[in-house]
C-alpha cells in the first residue's frame, strides 16, 4: 500500500519502521528537515520537509495514489486538518492521534462526522492496555480477540508451579482446564509447542482461552488471582488519569501520586473517588506512609525511565504488588527484560500497534483476510484472527486431515461468540474466525496455514 | 462609598412599599374598615418621600459589593420601619416596638407574634401581615431588579447580599431575567395554592393570607389556633406546598427548561428530603402514643417538620407537649432550616451538606497528610472561597446566637424559652417552645429583649453578612 505519514516523531518513526518493514510503500512529512532525514535514510521511505496539511505538500507526498495517510504529529488539530486535507485531495483512508483530554468523550463524534477511518488517543490506549493487566494479576501481557471474547494472556512459569516439567498434553487432561498454550519463551528460544512438550521453570507461555477459564486455570495452578483491590500509580498524566477512570469502576481503590500541586488539583476535581496524594513518588517514606507494602497493584508511569525501573524494584522487593513499568526508550530492552520488572510498556508501540491493526485490517479488504494481528513475542511470533471464507479451503475438513505447515497453532474458534479451543476433531466452517498462532510472518490469509 | 445611588435605590424601594400598602388599602376598601386610612396615609408618604428622593438622579452609577451590601440592610430596615407605622397608627398595635417586631416578623418570613389574640385585628392588618411575608420570602430587592434597570449592570451585588445560600447562581446571563423566572415560578406556584385551597374550602381571605405565608415560609395566620382548625385536605395541601417552597426554586427552572432528569438529581434537594423523610419517621414513631391512629400521628409529624424545616412555622398542634425527643428534633431542623436559593431560612442544608464534607476531608488529611482533595457539591468542586466564607457564616452565626442567648437572658425566662427564642427569630422559623409555642407569643419579652430579637430575624433573613457589614467600620470608609 501506498501510506504517507505526517510527524516523525517517537510514533511516526516507529510507525515507519514496522510498515516499510512488511513491505509497504512510506512517504514521510516533517516540518523538521533533520528529523525527516534521519528517518528517511534509516529506513527505505521517502522523506519531504513540509507543513503535513499543506495541500502541495500533500500532493507532492502523492496524496493521490495513497491508500492512507496518517497523522502523528505534536497538534492535535494539525493532525485533524491533515486527515482532512487528505481526504478531500485523495480521498483517502486517514488515521490522526488525538491526545488532548478534551476530545476523549467527543472521538467517536469527530470521526464519524470529519470522516476519519480511525483517532486514536496514545494514553488511552496504554491505559486500557494496563487496566486488561490488572484484571489478569498473573499474566506479564493481556490482548483481546473475538471482540474481546478470547484473552491472550502471557504469564511466567514460576518454580514450584505444578506446571513445571507437565507436557501440555496434560493440562486438559491432568488440570482439567480448557486452555492452549500456543507459544513457549525459553531464554532466547521461541517455541510453538506440540502436546509433549515439557514446561520448564522460568519459561514464559502464551496462553488463549476465555477470561472465566483464564481465571480457572490460573487458579488451579496456584497462581495469584485474587481481584486487585488497591493500586497505587507513580505519576499522575493522562494515562493514569484514564487508568484510574477505569479502575475505579471496577472497584478498587486507586492512590495516584503526584509531583504538581496544580495536576493533583486537577486531577481530584476529575477524580473523587481517588486518593490524591501531592508529593514524591520515589521519596521512600511517603511510598511507605500510603502504604505501598500492602498494595496489590503499583503502576510506575513517571516521565523517566530511570525513575520507572527503581520504583518498580523496589515496589516489588518490599510489596507482593504486581508492577506496570513505563519504558520509553527501547535501546535497552534486553537489560529491562533482564530485570524481573513484571510488566513493561513502551507507550510508542501501543501507539504504533494500534495503527497498525488497522492497517492490516485494512489490507483485508485489498486481499488479506487478517481481522487482528499482535506480535506475541516481538518478530518471531504473531497471532492472526482469520474470517473463514465461503470458498475457503480450509473449510469443513477436521484439523487433523489438514497438512499444516510447521510452527503452527490454531488456538480458538469463535463460531458466532462461543469460543471452541479445538482439537483434532474440529473443524473451521465459514462465518467462523480463527486465531492462529505462528512464528512464520507475513501471513496474508488462511489458506496461507497450509503446506 | 457612593451614597447617591444607594438613596435612590432606596428611594425606588420606597415607591414599592407604597404600591405594596396600597393593596391593603384595597383590602380594607372591600371590607369597609376604617384602618385602611393609616395604609393610604403611610402610602401617600411613602410615595412622595421616594417620588421626591428619586427625582434627584445619582451623581454616579458606580455600583460595588460594598454598596450592594449597605443597599440591602438599609432597604430592608426602612421597609420595615415603614411597614409598622399602619398597625401603629390603626391602634391595633398600640406600641411603635410592638408593631415593628411585627412587621419584621413578618418581611424576614419569621412569623413570630406579640400577638396575643390574632383575630382582634382588622381583615387589613392580618392581609397586610401575611403579605409582607410574600414580599419577604424573595426578596423586594429581587422584585425591583426584576422589573427596573437598576445600577447599571452590577445588579448581582444586590442580588448576592438578598439571597440566601451560599452561593447564587444565575439562570440566563442576565440578572434581571434571572429575577424575572424566579419572581415567575413565585407568583404561579404561590395562585396554583390559593387556587388548591379554596378549591379544599377556604375562604377568598383565608386561602390569600395562608398561601402568602405557605409562600414565603412565613408563619403568621389569621386564627388563634393557627392551622389547626381548618380541615385534613387543606393541612395536608398546606404541608405539601411548604416542602415545595422550601426547595431550591433552581430545581422548578431546570423542569421548566425541561431538564428534569438534572433536577431530581439536584444533591442539596435529595438532602432536603432525606432530612425531611427520617425526621418524620422519627417524630411519627415517638408520638404514635399521643393520637387516635398511626395515620394521625403521621401526619401531625409531617406537617410539624415540614413547617419547621421550612422555617415556616404553622402549627396544626401543640408540640411543646410532644416528647423530648420529638422537640429536639424539631429543635435541629431550625437549625438546618431549607434549601438555598428557596424561600426558607435557617443555616440551609446545603451549608450543612458542605460543611459534613469538610469534617469528611479534614478526617481524611489527617490519615493522608499529603492528600489532596476537594469538597464536592451537585457534582461541582465547591471553591475554597465559598467553603472559607461558610465556615465564617458559621461562626458569626454562633456568635450572634449566643450573644443574643445571653442579652434576653436578662428577662429571666426558663432556659428552653429563651434558647428557642433566639433559634426561632434567627432562622425565621416562627414559634419556639416553652412560652413562646405555637400557642404562646413573644409578649413576655421585654422591649429591649425584643429589639435583640428584630436584629436576629433581619440577620438571619439576610444572612448575617448584610448587616455585619452595614455595622462594619470599613464599609463607610471614605473612598
Amino acid at each position: 500500500m501506498q501510506i504517507i505519514i505526517v510527524g516523525c516523531g517517537n510514533v511516526g518513526s516507529t510507525l515507519t519502521e514496522q510498515l516499510s518493514r512488511e513491505g509497504h510503500n512510506i512517504t514521510v512529512i516533517d516540518r523538521d528537515g533533520e528529523k525527516m532525514e534521519a528517518v528517511a535514510t534509516q529506513y527505505d521511505v521517502l522523506g519531504i520537509v513540509g507543513n503535513g496539511a499543506s495541500f502541495s505538500v500533500q500532493n507532492e507526498a502523492g496524496i493521490e495514489q495513497a491508500d492512507l495517510l496518517i497523522a502523528v504529529t505534536q497538534s492535535d488539530e494539525l493532525n485533524l486538518l491533515c486527515c482532512l486535507i487528505a481526504k478531500k485531495a485523495g480521498n483517502c483512508h486517514t488515521i490522526a492521534r488525538v491526545r488532548n483530554p478534551v476530545y476523549v468523550k467527543e472521538l467517536p463524534y469527530i470521526r464519524d462526522e470529519l470522516g476519519l477511518s480511525m483517532i486514536i488517543n496514545p494514553e488511552h490506549a496504554a491505559a486500557l492496555e494496563i487496566s486488561r493487566l490488572l484484571k489478569f494479576p498473573s499474566a506479564i501481557e493481556v490482548d483481546t480477540f473475538a471482540k474481546g471474547r478470547v484473552e491472550l494472556l502471557k504469564c511466567k512459569v514460576e518454580a514450584g508451579s505444578p506446571l513445571c516439567n507437565l507436557p501440555l498434553t496434560d493440562i486438559s487432561s491432568k488440570l482439567r482446564c480448557d486452555v492452549l498454550v500456543c507459544a513457549v519463551e525459553r531464554g532466547e528460544e521461541v517455541y510453538i509447542p506440540g502436546g509433549n512438550f515439557e514446561l520448564k521453570e522460568n519459561d514464559i507461555i502464551s496462553l488463549v482461552a476465555s477470561a472465566q477459564k483464564a481465571n480457572e486455570f490460573f487458579k488451579k495452578v496456584g497462581m495469584a488471582t485474587n481481584r486487585i483491590r488497591s493500586v497505587m500509580i507513580v505519576g499522575g498524566g493522562e494515562t493514569s488519569f484514564y487508568l484510574a477512570k477505569m479502575l475505579l469502576p471496577m472497584g478498587m481503590d486507586v492512590t495516584i501520586i503526584e509531583k504538581d500541586k496544580e495536576r493533583c488539583n486537577e486531577l481530584s476535581e476529575l477524580l473523587p473517588r481517588a486518593l490524591i496524594i501531592h508529593g514524591d513518588g520515589t521519596e521512600r517514606n511517603l511510598l511507605q506512609e500510603e502504604g505501598l507494602e500492602n498494595m496489590q497493584a503499583f503502576v510506575a508511569w513517571t516521565n523517566l525511565d530511570e525513575e520507572n525501573v527503581m520504583l518498580s524494584l523496589y515496589a516489588k522487593h518490599v510489596s507482593k504488588a504486581k508492577t506496570v513499568t513505563k519504558v520509553h526508550r527501547i535501546a535497552y530492552d534486553e537489560i529491562i527484560a533482564s530485570l524481573n520488572l513484571g510488566s513493561v510498556m513502551y507507550p510508542k508501540y501501543i501507539t504504533a500497534e494500534y495503527i497498525l491493526q488497522y492497517v492490516r485490517a485494512m489490507q483485508n479488504s485489498i486481499g488479506s483476510n487478517v481481522e487482528t494481528l499482535y506480535q506475541i513475542i516481538e518478530d518471531k511470533v504473531e497471532a492472526l484472527e482469520f474470517y473463514v471464507g465461503k470458498q475457503s479451503p480450509v473449510a469443513g475438513i477436521p484439523l487433523k486431515d489438514l497438512e499444516l505447515k510447521d510452527d503452527l497453532l490454531i488456538c480458538c474458534i469463535n463460531r458466532r461468540g462461543q469460543i471452541i479451543t479445538p482439537g483434532g476433531q474440529d473443524t473451521m466452517e465459514p462465518g467462523d474466525t480463527v486465531v492462529v498462532v505462528t512464528t512464520n510472518t507475513g501471513f496474508n490469509d488462511l489458506k496461507d496455514i497450509l503446506k | 462609598m457612593n451614597c447617591s445611588i444607594i438613596r435612590y435605590i432606596i428611594c425606588r424601594v420606597l415607591e414599592f412599599q407604597a404600591l405594596f400598602l396600597l393593596l391593603s388599602a384595597v383590602v380594607a376598601l372591600i371590607y369597609r374598615e376604617q384602618a385602611g386610612w393609616a395604609y393610604v396615609a403611610v402610602a401617600v408618604g411613602c410615595f412622595l418621600v421616594g417620588w421626591l428622593g428619586k427625582k434627584l438622579k445619582p451623581r454616579k452609577n458606580q455600583f460595588f459589593a460594598r454598596e450592594g451590601f449597605v443597599t440591602v440592610s438599609l432597604s430592608w430596615i426602612i421597609l420595615s420601619l415603614t411597614g409598622a407605622l399602619p398597625f401603629w397608627l390603626s391602634g391595633e398595635i398600640p406600641e411603635y416596638t410592638d408593631a415593628l417586631f411585627e412587621t419584621i416578623s413578618g418581611l424576614t418570613t419569621t412569623g413570630s407574634s406579640i400577638l396575643p389574640n390574632v383575630e382582634a385585628l382588622s381583615c387589613c392588618n392580618l392581609f397586610w401581615r401575611s403579605f409582607t411575608h410574600w414580599i419577604g420570602g424573595m426578596g423586594v430587592l429581587v422584585l425591583i431588579l426584576a422589573i427596573l434597570p437598576l445600577a447599571g449592570g452590577n445588579n448581582m451585588h444586590i442580588m448576592r447580599a438578598e439571597s440566601p445560600g451560599p452561593t447564587v447562581e444565575k439562570l440566563v446571563p442576565r440578572v434581571r431575567h434571572t429575577a424575572r423566572i424566579l419572581y415567575g415560578i413565585y407568583m404561579v406556584m404561590t395562585v396554583i395554592l390559593i387556587l388548591l385551597l379554596l378549591v379544599s374550602g377556604m375562604n377568598w381571605f383565608e386561602a390569600t393570607t395562608l398561601a402568602f405565608g405557605t409562600a414565603g415560609t412565613g408563619g403568621f395566620g389569621v386564627l388563634n389556633s393557627s392551622i389547626a382548625s381548618y380541615n385534613l385536605s387543606s393541612q395536608v395541601l398546606i404541608t405539601v406546598f411548604m416542602i415545595l417552597f422550601g426547595i431550591n426554586f433552581n430545581v422548578y427552572y431546570l423542569f421548566l427548561i425541561r431538564k428534569g432528569k438534572e433536577a431530581l438529581k439536584f444533591e442539596e434537594m435529595r438532602y432536603y428530603l432525606l432530612i425531611i423523610a427520617v425526621a418524620i419517621g422519627l417524630i411519627t414513631w415517638n408520638v404514635r402514643g399521643m393520637f387516635d391512629s398511626i395515620w394521625e400521628a403521621f401526619h401531625h409529624a409531617s406537617f410539624q417538620v415540614a413547617s419547621i424545616i421550612t422555617t415556616t412555622g404553622y402549627a396544626t398542634t401543640d408540640f411543646t407537649l410532644w416528647p423530648v425527643f420529638s422537640q429536639t428534633i424539631l429543635v435541629l431542623l431550625m437549625f438546618i432550616g431549607a434549601c438555598a436559593g428557596s424561600t426558607g431560612g435557617g443555616i440551609k442544608v446545603s451549608r450543612i451538606v458542605i460543611l459534613f464534607k469538610l469534617i469528611k476531608n479534614e478526617i481524611s488529611h489527617m490519615l493522608h497528610p499529603k492528600r489532596v482533595n476537594q469538597v464536592r457539591f451537585g457534582g461541582h468542586v465547591v471553591p475554597k472561597e465559598t467553603w472559607r466564607a461558610i465556615q465564617v457564616f458559621l461562626f458569626s452565626y454562633i456568635v450572634i446566637f449566643f450573644t443574643s442567648l445571653l442579652a434576653i437572658s436578662l428577662c429571666n425566662l426558663d432556659f428552653t424559652t429563651n434558647f428557642t427564642a433566639v433559634a426561632t427569630t434567627l432562622n425565621n422559623v416562627g414559634p419556639g417552645l416553652g412560652l413562646v409555642g405555637p400557642l404562646g407569643n413573644f409578649d413576655v419579652f421585654a422591649n429591649p429583649a425584643k429589639w435583640v430579637l428584630m436584629f436576629d430575624m433581619l440577620a438571619g433573613r439576610l444572612e448575617i453578612f448584610p448587616m455585619l457589614v452595614l455595622l462594619a467600620s470599613p464599609a463607610w470608609r471614605r473612598g
